[in-house]
């Protein structure tokens, strides 16, 4: 038990300095048919480090890691190389162990940190302010939906046929039990967008529309026609960006007027990870600042005169307004946000741009090498670093046969979408700088074998 | 043994020399550097990473191409490290010393869990990666969701919830689709005032009413007014054990019988499980839901606020109702993430998804080997040193500082003190700020709220008897100083990176983002 340093001697002078005779005098409280004697059966007793980690290697090696074979997956999570600096920084103990900056005097490195996320979040999404970050983009979504009720007052939002299926569900869940009304469904194949449908789906009740850019199939789309419509029928415009390196090429939302920018962090800095920790992005226009739920950290000064940061409109929060908290949520992804940050400082501006564009050329490369296959045609005809192929079978069964060879195809639509089985032969391919020119050819004659 | 009541200094002198030295040019203090914002020493030309040469093909962007300066300064890779490595120093954390912090429960982070969880079998994998590609990540979710099933004496787990707060929606989630799936609809939740504020917050964001239970004098739940509110309209009531106050709820059982007989399920805010695991299984108090932030009791670290994890175990009466997706181990041995496209008829009445994917994969391993590294008997010992470190805490101040609840029994994991009895215009405040020139982070101020001027304070089982000794000579020396009057106290801390805060200007003008200061001139 190597990291509990009492010895049985400390313990015998405390229980003295206490006045108890033994340990169990101490949960004298707990009533005596609940009180375990003894281990529970069927768990093992503690274990070395070097036995620990040997247990964990043999789970680890039974999965094929990204990294091991062509890898096209995205659909809400990319894979992007993080520079060897960014985990190092992050894991300084004084960033890794460091609990929410309630002190600020002995906080002064995180609420920094923050702080310079919370501008690059807010200049990446063009928007005003940026919170210090949610859990995800799924739940930062569902917070925007909610933000969007308190503002307008209005319980009906739209989301559109691109939003992330998945996202689609965490506001389903959330929606009911607070009321709201969804309108959704899912996307058809031979439309190219489906601003035109949105903008006709407005009403009076709409508290706001909600756009995915790029969209789960890939597409991009003009935002700016969408936020006129909303704002004339006095709703707000919800952006979720779940590839936020896409910002490096293309339009903010913010800049098209949406109202408020959410995103999954997770493709700058963070890694894949199964799936979590993430990193929620979530910003919006000035004048809403206060409807926004989450952690938010602000400039100051200290009794010294010298410049200084703390969290601050706490007033919005769980533990001062209890049952009247904007949001129950008392975390951030304070580690995530920071290797954002630190994966983003070292790209700087130019550094995305080029990130963005060798994204973007090498997604092209891939779209045009792939839509050449027999069998598969290209569905988008604009994209970033992801695209749609409609195979001429179904492809839940390409990507199992595909993996089954070592080859990560993407993303089936059937998977995504089970209740729309007309979709079930679009692949969702990614396409980043960690895709080399090979795995695109492997890809290529996987899918010819396959589609033969 | 009273020796550490007695014969401990008592005021220290006052060190008057940091603080009076002369300035320097820089604002530099040796080893303490100041460090100006990214936005004030970076520039948009400046990078730190180098990209192969993009292909040169057809843009596929149309008219979306951003065009205007997005305004993200870059550094060269070692002005990035010495950035976020100068800012490091200014931050406490629980390897720099003992983190006191009551009901956060800051403990050691053992480094193992962070090479484990950073092996590309883990940390390089996809969330929608085919299933056959990805079993030993399954079969980690599954052997950690074993351990919480038994260490809590219940029938199933919820992985997926991203935060113990999120984990609190995920139980309240279930007990209203449990509720529902019978035709009723109720529409209250109780919560006792010794409970954690998220719990009313998060009960009203599930659309509940919410109305407080009292404590009882000696920091309880109020056993007869909670029992005189049951009733048919009351669909959970939500109970911190143990509490906030740092007490184990003795009636918890009684409690929970009087709740099933009402029609209503009992929620337990599992954040302070740390001190009973092992010793307790909250299955057999009666639990319908408790969620378990793993990074408490199973330490992960927390980050500078986190991320966290909090899975929910469930009764048998909650199970079905629980999120997907879930995992489910096969006769033929594998295991089977179940989500919309293969939930089948086992799982017919699960509530929905909570997020995007399956939880906190990389709090999951940090957890488990954490879990695996102590085994049975040292998540018994875990919790035996938690309480044990408290109560020696408790009883070695409690003649200096006012304990409101020292006389309700032991306390559990975390000791509560109050600001009573200190001198005309001396707070809480004035001790933790003390704290800190001590090198100490303080302990938890102002909660929980049924104390006037509460420190909770929580040592962690991972602290060692010479450093409590440390801490409680800080702490007894404040106090004293504090009853005494010495007004120095009041300008505390002295000795960190910056003096006390001023939050009030910082919530009247917000400032959120950095501005130029020429740009903002010239708009003016």
């Amino acid at each position: 038990m190597r990291y509990l340093p009492l010895t049985d001697t400390d313990r015998q002078e405390m229980l003295s300095v206490i006045g108890a005779a033994s340990i169990d005098d101490l949960f004298v409280d707990v009533p005596a048919e609940a009180r375990l004697t003894g281990t529970i059966a069927g768990l093992p007793d503690h274990a070395s480090e070097l036995a620990v980690e040997r247990h964990m290697a043999a789970l680890a090696r039974k999965n094929l890691s990204a990294g091991e074979a062509p890898f096209f997956l995205g659909a809400g999570a990319y894979r992007h190389h993080v520079p060897a600096s960014v985990d190092h920084l992050i894991q300084r103990g004084e960033f890794l162990t460091a609990y929410t900056p309630y002190q600020p005097e002995i906080a002064q490195g995180t609420l920094q940190v923050l702080f310079e996320f919370q501008t690059q979040v807010a200049r990446l999404l063009g928007c005003d302010v940026a919170n210090a970050s949610m859990y995800d983009g799924s739940t930062a979504c569902w917070e925007a939906i909610g933000m969007a009720r308190r503002i307008t007052k209005r319980g009906k939002a739209i989301l559109s046929s691109g939003l992330h299926p998945h996202y689609v569900s965490v506001a389903r869940t959330m929606a009911k039990f607070t009321g709201d009304a969804l309108a959704h469904e899912a996307p058809a194949l031979d439309a190219a967008t489906d601003i035109d449908a949105l903008i006709a789906s407005i009403d009076k009740d709409t508290s706001c529309v909600v756009v995915q850019y790029p969209d789960i199939l890939g597409r991009i789309a003009d935002l700016a026609p969408l936020a006129e419509a909303a704002h004339a029928a006095g709703a707000l415009l919800v952006a979720v960006v779940t590839e936020p390196v896409a910002l490096g090429a293309i339009k903010a939302p913010g800049h098209m007027g949406a109202d408020i920018v959410v995103g999954e962090g997770q493709s700058i800095g963070v890694g894949l990870q199964f799936g979590g920790p993430y990193l929620g992005l979530f910003a919006c226009k000035q004048k809403y600042v206060r409807q926004m739920p989450g952690r938010l950290c602000g400039e100051t000064v200290d009794a010294a005169g010298k410049r200084g940061f703390v969290l601050t409109l706490s007033t919005r929060e769980q533990h001062i307004r209890r049952e009247k908290a904007t949001s129950n949520i008392c975390t951030n992804s304070g580690l995530c946000a920071l290797a954002f940050s630190i994966h983003m400082t070292l790209l700087g501006e130019r550094g995305l741009r080029e990130l963005a564009t060798l994204n973007h050329g090498l997604a092209a490369q891939a779209a045009d090498r792939l839509s050449q296959v027999p069998g598969v045609t290209l569905l988008n005809d604009s994209f970033f670093n992801e695209f749609t192929l409609i195979l001429s079978k179904d492809a839940r069964d390409v990507v199992r046969t595909l993996a089954d060879k070592g080859v990560l195809a993407g993303v089936s639509l059937g998977r995504l979408f089970p209740q729309t089985p007309a979709i079930g032969n679009g692949l969702v391919v990614a396409v980043t700088e960690t895709v080399t020119a090979e795995d695109i050819e492997s890809l290529a004659a996987a899918l010819e074998e396959e589609l033969a | 043994m009273t020796m550490l009541k007695e014969g401990r200094p008592t005021a220290p002198e006052p060190v008057k020399e940091a603080h009076m030295a002369p300035a320097t040019a820089t604002g530099n203090r040796a080893l303490m550097l100041e460090e100006a914002l990214i936005f004030e020493i970076g520039s948009t030309a400046t990078t730190g990473v180098d990209f192969a040469p993009a292909p040169s093909v057809a843009s596929r962007l149309g008219k979306l191409a951003r065009t205007d300066a997005i305004g993200l300064p870059g550094l060269s890779e070692q002005e990035t490290v010495r950035h976020y490595t100068r800012l490091s120093r200014q931050n406490y954390a629980i390897d720099l010393g003992l983190f006191p912090l009551g009901s956060c429960t800051m403990k050691h982070n053992p480094r193992l869990n962070e090479k484990v969880a950073r092996m590309p079998g883990f940390a390089d994998l996809h969330p929608l990666a085919p299933q056959s590609t990805v079993q030993g990540a399954l079969g980690l979710i599954n052997e950690l969701a074993v351990w919480l099933i038994k260490l809590t004496g219940m029938h199933g787990v919820a992985m997926t919830p991203k935060a113990g707060a999120h984990g609190e929606l995920c139980g309240l989630l279930c007990i209203r689709a449990a509720l529902e799936a019978r035709g009723d609809a109720r529409q209250v939740v109780l919560v006792p005032e010794s409970a954690h504020g998220t719990n009313p917050a998060t009960a009203a964001f599930c659309g509940y009413k919410v109305e407080d239970i009292p404590a009882t004098p000696e920091g309880r739940v109020d056993l007869e007014a909670l029992k005189a509110r049951l009733g048919p309209d009351v669909a959970a009531v939500m109970i911190t054990n143990p509490n906030t106050c740092g007490l184990f709820e003795r009636d918890m059982k009684t409690i929970s019988d009087a709740v099933h007989a009402a029609g209503a399920f009992v929620y337990c805010d599992g954040a302070n499980f740390n001190a009973i695991v092992g010793r307790v299984r909250p299955g057999d108090l009666g639990v319908d839901a408790m969620h378990i932030n793993l990074h408490k009791t199973f330490s992960t670290p927390h980050g500078g606020g986190g991320p966290g994890s909090g899975p929910v175990v469930l009764s048998e009466a909650l199970s079905p109702f629980g999120p997907l997706p879930y995992t489910a181990r096969m006769a033929d041995g594998s295991i089977h993430l179940i989500e919309e496209e293969n939930v089948g008829e086992e799982m017919p009445q699960s509530f929905g998804r909570m997020s995007a994917f399956h939880g906190q994969m990389g709090m999951f391993t940090r957890a488990l080997a954490y879990i695996l590294s102590h085994g049975a008997d040292g998540l018994r010992q875990v919790a035996e040193d938690a309480v044990l470190n408290a109560n020696y805490i408790l009883r070695s101040l409690d003649d200096v500082l006012d304990a409101p609840f020292g006389d309700s029994g032991p306390c559990m994991h975390e000791a509560l003190f109050s600001d009573k009895g200190l001198a005309e215009g001396f707070t809480t405040l004035d001790i933790a700020k003390g704290l800190i020139d001590e090198g100490f982070h303080p302990m938890t101020m102002y909660f929980p709220l049924v104390v006037h001027g509460a420190m909770l304070v929580e040592p962690t089982e991972t602290e060692s008897k010479a450093a409590l000794d440390q801490f409680i000579l800080a702490l007894r020396s404040l106090a004293e100083r504090a009853k005494a009057g010495d007004e120095a106290l009041k300008g505390a801390p002295y000795h960190a990176p910056r003096r006390r805060l001023d939050e009030t200007l910082a919530a009247r003008k917000p400032v959120l983002t950095w501005t130029d200061p020429a740009l903002a001139v010239a708009a003016e």
